[in-house]
C-alpha cells in the first residue's frame, strides 16, 4: 500500500522549568491580532498558564477542539504529590469555563501551531526553555478507498444511534440545501 | 484610538462610594509621560501641600506605567503614590508581578482612591464592572492569605490582588501593599490604604492592550529579546556575580551571600563581619537555600525569574524576592538562614517593608540594651540570648501596634523623637526620616553621595545601577568593559571610566570631579524616571550594569507602542517635566538642601567642602537654585511656568531667577 509522508508538530512542555511569566499567552495573543501584533491580550491566547501558586502548579495548556458540552465527570490527578484538579490538562474549549474563548464573541479558540511561521511565537517567547518545538516526518499508509467507507460507516452509524435515523436524515437534507 | 495607554482612569471615592470612569485628555501622556510622571501630576494638581499623610485628602494612586500590558518585557511595574506617613513627601514605592497588566486589560491606566471609608472594604474591578464589597470578614488576614480568600470568594482564580494586612490595618509606617511574589514597600503605602480602610485591590481584565506600530514594536523587541539572551549567556566579567547579570539581584539564585553578609552592616546598621563568612556557614545557608526553594519565579512577561516559591520547614509556603533573605537575620544577628524564611513570612503576611522594619527591630533592640527602653517595654519578650524569638515578639508587636510596638511602628526617626531620652541617636541610618541600606564604608564616594542625597525615591537603590559601583583596578578590565557599552548617552564617558582608579588622585572623593559627577547621576537618574514611568523593572534598564533597556533605545518603544513622535531628547524633556514637577511638589511641601544628606556616619571619611561643592555643582547642571528648588528659568524650558507661579506666590522661590543671589548664603 502506498505511503505518504506527514509532519508531526509538537510542543514540548517542561512544566517543571515554567517560570509562570505568561509570556507564551503575550506572544500568542498578538500573532494572532489582526492585523498582526496590533495588539495584546492574554485573554485570546491558544496557550493558558494554569496556575496555583501556592501548590507549585504552573501549567501551561494549549486550546484544543471545542466542545458544545462538558464531561459529566471529572478527574483529579495527583503526580508528585501535586493535585491537578478537574480540568487540569483539558485542552478543550468548553462550556465550563471562560479559557480557550473569545472575550467578547465567545468563539472557541484553537492553537494552529503558528501556521505558516517556522517557530511557534510562544515557543520563540518562551526564554526559559520550557517550550521546545519539534517537527517529526512519519511514513504513514495512505488510507484506502474501503478503510475511508469503514470510517464514515462507523460515525455515521454513531450520529444514527445517537439521534435516531430521521433526524440524520433531515439533518442530511439540509446540509445538502445550504451546499 | 489609544495605544498602549487605556485613556481612562477610575476614580473612586471610598467614602460615598461614588465610582467614576474617566476618559484622560491624551495631553496628560504627551507631557509627562504614564505611570509616576502622570501620577506626579495629579498629586500636584490635586493634593494641596498642607494635607498630611492621614487626611481625608490624601489620594492615593494605583497607577501602571505606559509600557505595561504591551509586549515590552519586564513591563509590569505598578507604582503606588501617596503622602508619606514616614517622610511626608510624595512617595512612589513600586510592585512587580501581574497586576499593572491586569489593569491595563481591564481597562483602566491608574485607580485614584479618595476619602476613606467607614467600614473595611476592597475594591473588585472586572473590565467595565467595578465594586466595592465589604471586607470586614477580611479584616485581621493576612496580606498574602487575603489574596486567596478573595480570589475564592470571587471564583476568579486569575484576579490579582494588591492587600493590606495586619500591619496595613494598623497604619504603620512601614506597611507594604503585598501582590503575589511582589510587593510595594517603601515609605508606608499600606498605612495609607489602611487608614482609607482599604483591604485589598482585585483586578481582571480581558480587554485587549493596542499598539500603534505593532510590527515594528515586536521587532524591536526581537533585538530585545537577542540583548536579554545574549546577557543571561555573557555575564559581565571583573565585577562581582550579584552585579553581572541582568534583572533584579539574583538572590533566590546566588547561595554565595560573602559579599553582603561581610560587606553590609549586622544589627542596627552597626558593625560589619568581616570574616562572618566559614566553611561551616556557607554549606549551612547553601543547604538551607536550597531546600527551601521550590521554583523560581517571574513577573509579567519577564524571563528573569527573581522570585521564589519558598517551602521551609514548619513554615506556611510563600512567595519571596530579593533582599528580604538576608535583612531579618542580620539585623537580629542571627546566623542561621532558617530564621530568615520563617520570619520573612510572618513580615509578609503582615505586611511590612523588608528594609525598615528589621533595623527599626533592631533599634528597639539597642535601645533596650542601652537603658532608653526597659524591662517593662519588652514585659512578654523572650530572653536575650532568644535573638530569634525577641525579634518575633517586637515583630508581632509593631504589626499590631501593641504596647512598645505602637511606638516603633512610626519607624525610627519619629519612634526616637516620641521616646526621646537620647533615642534619636541610635536613629542613625535615615535620609529624610526614612531608613536606608545598612551599609557603612569609609572613603567618601561622590557619585553615591548625589544618589543617596538628591534623589525622592530616598529608598534603596536609590538611581544607581547603570555606571560602575567601584573602579576597576586594571586598565585592561576598563578597556573590556567600554568596548562594548552601548547603553552610554555619549562616548566621553567612556574616557571617565577609563580614567576611574580605585586608589590615587583620579580616585574617590575626587574623582569623578563634581561636574562629571553631575553628569552621571544624572544620566542615571533619568534611567530610573524613565522607567517609572513606563512601567519598566529597573532590573532591567537603570538598575543594572548593560542592561536591554537603555537612553538609546527607550523612545524607539515609546514612539512605536504610543504612536506619538518622540526622539530621545523629547524623552529626556518628558522625563526631567515629571521630575522638576515631582522636586517642585515637594519643595512645596518644605523640603530643600537642608534635607539632603545621607547618614552622618554612612562614611567614616567625610569632606564637608567637597559634599557642598558636589550638591552646588549638581543643583546647578539640574537647574537649580542653591537651595535645590527649580529655576523658572529651568521650569520655563519645562513648559512648568505654572509651577514657578506657584513656587513664587508661595514664596518658595523669590523672583524666579534671581534666585541663586539671594539664597547664596543660607543653606
Ligand atoms: S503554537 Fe502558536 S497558536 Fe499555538 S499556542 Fe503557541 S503561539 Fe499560540
Ligand atoms: S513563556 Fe515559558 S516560562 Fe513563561 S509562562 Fe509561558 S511557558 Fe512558562
Ligand atoms: S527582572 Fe525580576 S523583578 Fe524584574 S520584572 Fe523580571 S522577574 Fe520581576
Amino acid at each position: 500500500m502506498a505511503k505518504v509522508k506527514k509532519i508531526i508538530k509538537n510542543i514540548k512542555v517542561d512544566a517543571d522549568r515554567c517560570s509562570g511569566c505568561r509570556g507564551c499567552e503575550i506572544a500568542c495573543s498578538a500573532f494572532h491580532a489582526e492585523p498582526k501584533y496590533s495588539s495584546v491580550n492574554p485573554a485570546r491566547s491558544r496557550v493558558r498558564v494554569i496556575t496555583h501558586r501556592l501548590q507549585d502548579i504552573w501549567l501551561p495548556v494549549f486550546a484544543g477542539e471545542y466542545t458544545p458540552t462538558e464531561c459529566a465527570g471529572r478527574d483529579i490527578y495527583t503526580i508528585d504529590g501535586k493535585d491537578y484538579d478537574e480540568c487540569g490538562f483539558c485542552r478543550a474549549a468548553c462550556p465550563s469555563r471562560d479559557m480557550f474563548k473569545e472575550p467578547d464573541s465567545g468563539l472557541p479558540l484553537k492553537c494552529d501551531m503558528c501556521e505558516g511561521e517556522d517557530e511557534p511565537l510562544c515557543v520563540k517567547w518562551c526564554l526559559d526553555g520550557v517550550l521546545v518545538y519539534e517537527e517529526r516526518e512519519v511514513w504513514v499508509e495512505e488510507d484506502s478507498e474501503e478503510k475511508k467507507q469503514e470510517e464514515l460507516d462507523i460515525g455515521l452509524g454513531s450520529l444514527a444511534d445517537k439521534f435516531g435515523l430521521n433526524q440524520l436524515k433531515d439533518a442530511m437534507a439540509r446540509m445538502t440545501t445550504k451546499e | 484610538m489609544r495605544y498602549a495607554e487605556m485613556g481612562y482612569h477610575l476614580e473612586v471615592d471610598v467614602a460615598t462610594g461614588n465610582i467614576e470612569k474617566v476618559e484622560t485628555d491624551p495631553k496628560l501622556t504627551e507631557l509627562y509621560l504614564g505611570g509616576l510622571g502622570s501620577s506626579v501630576k495629579l498629586h500636584w494638581d490635586r493634593v494641596p501641600p498642607e494635607v498630611k499623610p492621614f487626611d481625608d485628602e490624601n489620594m492615593l494612586i494605583f497607577s501602571g506605567g505606559l509600557l505595561c500590558g504591551t509586549p515590552a518585557f519586564s513591563a509590569n511595574r505598578t507604582v503606588v503614590t501617596f503622602i508619606s506617613p514616614q517622610s511626608e513627601l510624595l512617595a512612589y514605592p513600586m510592585m512587580g508581578g501581574f497586576w499593572s497588566a491586569e489593569l491595563k486589560h481591564a481597562g483602566y491606566d491608574k485607580i485614584i482612591f479618595n476619602n476613606k471609608s467607614p467600614e473595611l472594604i476592597y475594591l473588585w474591578v472586572k473590565d467595565d464592572k467595578v465594586e466595592i464589597r465589604d471586607a470586614r470578614h477580611l479584616a485581621g488576614k493576612g496580606a498574602l492569605e487575603v489574596q486567596d480568600l478573595i480570589r475564592d470568594e470571587l471564583n476568579e482564580p486569575n484576579a490579582q490582588v494588591a492587600a493590606i494586612g495586619q500591619a496595613g490595618e494598623s497604619r504603620c509606617f512601614t506597611a507594604s501593599i503585598e501582590q503575589g511574589r511582589s510587593s510595594a514597600s517603601r515609605l508606608g503605602g499600606g498605612a495609607i490604604m489602611g487608614d482609607k480602610k482599604i483591604k485589598a485591590v482585585a483586578v481582571r481584565g480581558t480587554g485587549d492592550v493596542h499598539l500603534a506600530d505593532g510590527a515594528k514594536f515586536f521587532e524591536l523587541m526581537e533585538e530585545v529579546k537577542d540583548y536579554i539572551n545574549f546577557r543571561n549567556t555573557n555575564p559581565i566579567p571583573d565585577v562581582m556575580t550579584i552585579l553581572s547579570g541582568i534583572g533584579s539581584p539574583q538572590e533566590m539564585v546566588h547561595t554565595d551571600e560573602k559579599w553582603h553578609t561581610e560587606s553590609f552592616a549586622w544589627g542596627n546598621a552597626r558593625n560589619r563581619r568581616k570574616s562572618f563568612w566559614t566553611e561551616d556557614i556557607e554549606k549551612s545557608w547553601t543547604s538551607t537555600q536550597i531546600g527551601a526553594i521550590k521554583r523560581l519565579i517571574s513577573c509579567y512577561n519577564c524571563p528573569q525569574h527573581c522570585g521564589a516559591l519558598i517551602d521551609a520547614p514548619d513554615v506556611p509556603r510563600y512567595m519571596m524576592k530579593c533582599f528580604s533573605k538576608l535583612t531579618y537575620g542580620m539585623a537580629a544577628y542571627v546566623d542561621n538562614l532558617d530564621f530568615s524564611f520563617n520570619i520573612v513570612q510572618k513580615a509578609q503576611e503582615y505586611g511590612v517593608d523588608g528594609f525598615s522594619t528589621p533595623q527599626i527591630l533592631a533599634f528597639a533592640v539597642e535601645l533596650k540594651e542601652n537603658g532608653i527602653l526597659t524591662d517593662k517595654d519588652f514585659e512578654g519578650c523572650p530572653p536575650d540570648e532568644d535573638k530569634e524569638g525577641r525579634f518575633m515578639w517586637l515583630l508581632d508587636r509593631l504589626a499590631h501596634r501593641e504596647g512598645i510596638g505602637d511606638i516603633i511602628a512610626d519607624g525610627t526617626y519619629w519612634a526616637a523623637k516620641r521616646i526621646g531620652n537620647g533615642a534619636e541617636e541610635y536613629a542613625h541610618n535615615n535620609i529624610k526620616k526614612h531608613e536606608q541600606l545598612p551599609i557603612k564604608l569609609g572613603m567618601l564616594d561622590p557619585l553615591y553621595y548625589l544618589m543617596y542625597t538628591t534623589n525622592e525615591k530616598i529608598s534603596i537603590t536609590q538611581i544607581e545601577g547603570n555606571w560602575p559601583q567601584a573602579a576597576f583596578p586594571k586598565m585592561e578590565q576598563r578597556e573590556r568593559f567600554v568596548e562594548d557599552w552601548p547603553q552610554l548617552p555619549d562616548d566621553k564617558f567612556k574616557q571617565w571610566l577609563l580614567d576611574w582608579e580605585p586608589r590615587g588622585e583620579k580616585s574617590n572623593p575626587h574623582f569623578p570631579t563634581p561636574p562629571i559627577c553631575s553628569e552621571i547621576v544624572d544620566w542615571m537618574e533619568m534611567l530610573h524616571n524613565i522607567d517609572d514611568a513606563l512601567g519598566l523593572c529597573a532590573g532591567m534598564a537603570s538598575f543594572c550594569l548593560k542592561p536591554p533597556y537603555h537612553i538609546n533605545n527607550y523612545h524607539k518603544l515609546v514612539s512605536a507602542a504610543t504612536g506619538m513622535d518622540v526622539d530621545q531628547e523629547e524623552l529626556k524633556r518628558k522625563v526631567n517635566r515629571s521630575r522638576n514637577l515631582h522636586r517642585a511638589l515637594n519643595n512645596r511641601r518644605g523640603m530643600s538642601r537642608k534635607d539632603e544628606k545621607p547618614p552622618k556616619d554612612h562614611w567614616r571619611h567625610r569632606f564637608p567642602e567637597l559634599e557642598e561643592e558636589l550638591l552646588t555643582t549638581y543643583y546647578t547642571y539640574k537647574g537649580w537654585n542653591h537651595d535645590g528648588i527649580p529655576t523658572r528659568e529651568r521650569l520655563h524650558e519645562l513648559d512648568l511656568d505654572y509651577v514657578a507661579d506657584d513656587l513664587e506666590q508661595r514664596g518658595i522661590l523669590i523672583n524666579g531667577e534671581g534666585q541663586e543671589d539671594h539664597q547664596e548664603h543660607q543653606g
